[in-house]
C-alpha cells in the first residue's frame, strides 16, 4: 500500500511544480532557472531547522521572501532590458547553476554534494509533528500535496481568466506591439515570474520535507531545471492538466521500466524519454494531453458533421 | 610571506590563461553552429563526452595509437554533428526558435543515458599522464599547455577557413543574411550540414584535449556544458571573437577566485559576473 501511495504523492508534487513552471513557460518565458527556486525552498527550510531549530513554517516564510527577492533581482533586469528567448533561457540557467554551486561550496553548513537530512523531530511511536512538518505515515503527505496541487490548478485558472494572461500572450507574440498599446511589459512579466517562482519554492520545501533528504543535484542546478522543462513538454504546457500528465507519465515510465527490468538497464527510462522528447517536439509540440484533446475534438467535430 | 603569495597568484593567473585557451576552444564549435544556423545545441557538451569515450575506447580497449584514436574521435563527433542536424534540427528549422533549443535537450538526455547504459557510471581515465612543467617556483600541467596551443591553433585554422576559402565565405555570408544567399546560388541546406559537421569536429577536438586532463563519466557534460553556453552568450552568441575574449575573462574569474576562496566560489563569482554583464551588455561584450 505504501508504494502506490508514494507514487501518487510524487506525481502530485511534481505535477504541482511542473504546473508552476508552465505558468511562465506557456507564455513564452522558458526558464531554465526554476531549479534555483526549488533549491532555495528546500535548503533554506532545512538549514534553518537544522542549525537554528526554526520551525519549517517560519523557515517557509524566510524561503518565500528569499525566493521573491531572487526572482525580482533576476527577473526585473531581464524584462527591463528585453532579454528573451535563448538569452532568457541561458541567463536563468546561470542562476540555477549559481544556486547549486553555492550549496556545494558552503559544504560546512549544507553537507556539500553529499546532501543532508533534516534533523528528526519524531519521538519513538509518534505519528507526526505538524510544527516540524514531519509525518511517520504517508497519508498526511498525500493530503498536503493534493491540496497544493489543487491550489496550483486554481492559480492556473485564475491566471488564465485574468487580463494579465491576455497581456502576456500579446507580449509573447510581439513585445513591441504589446508595449505600444499600453501594456506594461516589465510589470506583467515580473508578476507571473514571482507567482511561478514562489510556487516552485513551495514545491521545493514540500519535496525536502517529504523525502527528508536534500541534495544539491536533485533540488537545484541544470539537471533538475531541464527535467522540469521537458516533463512539461511531454505532458503539454498549453492545457491545465498537461504538466500533471507529464509528471505522472515520466514517473510511471521510470518506475515501470525499473519494475520490468530491475536495475539491469539503469538509464533505459531516460533513453526512451530523450528519444520521445525529440519526437514530441518535432511531431507533437502540444504534448501528450494537448494532442489527445485535439484528436478528441476532431472526432467530435466529424461526428457532429455526420449527424448534421 | 608576500613574495610567496605573489608567486602563487601569478601561477593562478597563468593557469587561468591556460584554462582560457581550453574554454575558448570549447565555445568555438557552439558559436559556429549558432552563428550559421541560429540554433543553440544544448547537448553540445554531450557530443564532447561522446568524443572522450571514443578516444578512451579506441586507445585503451583497442590499443590504437593515441593520435589515430583522437583523429577517429574527431571524425566520429563530426559525423554526430551532421546526424544531429539532419535528423533533429532540420525538422524544426522553421518552428519557434525556442523549440530548436529544447529539441537538443532531448538529445542531451538521450546521449547521457545511452552513455550510462553502454559504459556504466564508473570514472574512466585514459592513463596517459603528461608531466608538469616547472618554471621557477611555478608548475603548470603540460596537458594544459598542449590544450592551450591546440586551442589557439584551432582558432587560427577556423579563422583562415572562414576568410580564405569559398565555403568559409559562403558560411559567413549565410550567417549575415539567410534570405539572400539562396538567390546567389548557395544551397543553405548544404552549408548548414557542413557547419554542423564542422561544429561537431571542433567538439571532437575539445574532447581530445579534455580527455588528457579529466576523468570521463556519463554526466561530465553537465559539469562543463553550462559554462560553455555562458561563455558564448557573454561573448555574444555567434560572435567568435567575443567568445574568445569571454573565455579568458571567465577563466581568470575561476582561477583567481579559486585561488582566494574555493574552486566552486570561483565559478559562483564567474556566473554572477555573467548575469550582471547580461544586464549591462545583453548582446555580449563585443556586441553592437
Amino acid at each position: 500500500m505504501n508504494y502506490p501511495l508514494h507514487l501518487a504523492i510524487l506525481a502530485l508534487l511534481w505535477g504541482f511544480i511542473y504546473t508552476s513552471w508552465s505558468l511562465m513557460g506557456r507564455l513564452g518565458l522558458v526558464s531554465f532557472g526554476h531549479g534555483a527556486f526549488m533549491g532555495i525552498g528546500a535548503y533554506t527550510v532545512v538549514m534553518l531547522w537544522n542549525h537554528y531549530g526554526l520551525s519549517p513554517w517560519l523557515g517557509a516564510i524566510a524561503a518565500l521572501l528569499f525566493t521573491a527577492v531572487v526572482a525580482i533581482v533576476i527577473g526585473w533586469p531581464c524584462f527591463r532590458f528585453k532579454i528573451v528567448g535563448h538569452y532568457f533561457a541561458l541567463v536563468t540557467l546561470a542562476l540555477s547553476e549559481v544556486t547549486r554551486l553555492i550549496i556545494v561550496a558552503s559544504r560546512d553548513y549544507t553537507g556539500g554534494s553529499l546532501g543532508g537530512t533534516p534533523n528528526g523531530a519524531l519521538q519513538e511511536g509518534a505519528t507526526g509533528s505538524l510544527s516540524a512538518l514531519q509525518f511517520a505515515s504517508k497519508l498526511p503527505w498525500l493530503a498536503i500535496v493534493a491540496a497544493f496541487w489543487l491550489f496550483g490548478l486554481w492559480v492556473w485558472r485564475q491566471v488564465d481568466r485574468s487580463m494579465g494572461r491576455l497581456a502576456l500572450q500579446a507580449i509573447s507574440e510581439e513585445e513591441e506591439a504589446a508595449a505600444s498599446i499600453g501594456i506594461h511589459v516589465t510589470r506583467a512579466k515580473l508578476r507571473i515570474t514571482i507567482i511561478s517562482a514562489l510556487m516552485t519554492c513551495v514545491g521545493g520545501i514540500l519535496y525536502a520535507q517529504y523525502q527528508l533528504y536534500v541534495n544539491p543535484d536533485t533540488v537545484s542546478g541544470i539537471a533538475i531545471s531541464l527535467q522540469m522543462v521537458f516533463g512539461v513538454i511531454a505532458g503539454g504546457m498549453f492545457v491545465m492538466l498537461g504538466p500533471t500528465v507529464g509528471a505522472a507519465f515520466t514517473l510511471l515510465l521510470a518506475e515501470g521500466l525499473r519494475l520490468a527490468f530491475g536495475n539491469r538497464y539503469p538509464a533505459l527510462d531516460t533513453i526512451i524519454y530523450g528519444v520521445m522528447l525529440v519526437l514530441f517536439i518535432i511531431y507533437m509540440p502540444k504534448g501528450i494531453l494537448g494532442a489527445a484533446l485535439d484528436a478528441w475534438k476532431g472526432v467530435r467535430r466529424r461526428k457532429a458533421m455526420l449527424s448534421a | 610571506m608576500s613574495e610567496v603569495f605573489d608567486i602563487f597568484l601569478l601561477e593562478a593567473v597563468l593557469n587561468g590563461l591556460l584554462l582560457g585557451g581550453l574554454l575558448a576552444l570549447l565555445s568555438l564549435g557552439l558559436n559556429l553552429v549558432f552563428g550559421v544556423i541560429d540554433v543553440v545545441w544544448i547537448c553540445y557538451a554531450e557530443l564532447i563526452m561522446c568524443g572522450m569515450y571514443g578516444v578512451y575506447y579506441l586507445h585503451v580497449q583497442y590499443h590504437w595509437p593515441l593520435v589515430l584514436a583522437m583523429l577517429a574521435a574527431i571524425a566520429l563527433v563530426a559525423l554526430l554533428g551532421w546526424v544531429l542536424h539532419q535528423f533533429v534540427i532540420r525538422p524544426v528549422l522553421n518552428a519557434e526558435p525556442i523549440n530548436q533549443l529544447l529539441v537538443t535537450g532531448g538529445v542531451l538526455f538521450f546521449l547521457q543515458a545511452a552513455a550510462t547504459l553502454a559504459f556504466g557510471i564508473e570514472f574512466r581515465n585514459l592513463g596517459v599522464t603528461l608531466p608538469s612543467v616547472r618554471i621557477g617556483e611555478m608548475s603548470f600541467s603540460a596537458a594544459r599547455l598542449v590544450a592551450f596551443g591546440a586551442a589557439l591553433g584551432g582558432v587560427v585554422a577556423l579563422y583562415l577557413f572562414l576568410t580564405r576559402t569559398y565555403l568559409g565565405t559562403a558560411i559567413r555570408a549565410i550567417s549575415q543574411d539567410r534570405a539572400i544567399m539562396p538567390l546567389m546560388g548557395v544551397d543553405p541546406a548544404r552549408i548548414f550540414a557542413l557547419a554542423s559537421a564542422l561544429g561537431g569536429a571542433l567538439a571532437g577536438l575539445a574532447a581530445c584535449l579534455l580527455v588528457l586532463q579529466y576523468d570521463i563519466h556519463p554526466a561530465i557534460g553537465l559539469s562543463f556544458g553550462p559554462i560553455t553556453f555562458l561563455i558564448c552568450v557573454l561573448g555574444g552568441l555567434g560572435n567568435m571573437l567575443g567568445g574568445f575574449v569571454a573565455a579568458f575573462i571567465f577563466a581568470q574569474f575561476i582561477a583567481v577566485g579559486g585561488f582566494f576562496f574555493a574552486v566552486e566560489w570561483g565559478y559562483v563569482i564567474a556566473f554572477i559576473f555573467f548575469i550582471a554583464m547580461m544586464f549591462w551588455r545583453p548582446r555580449g561584450i563585443l556586441g553592437k
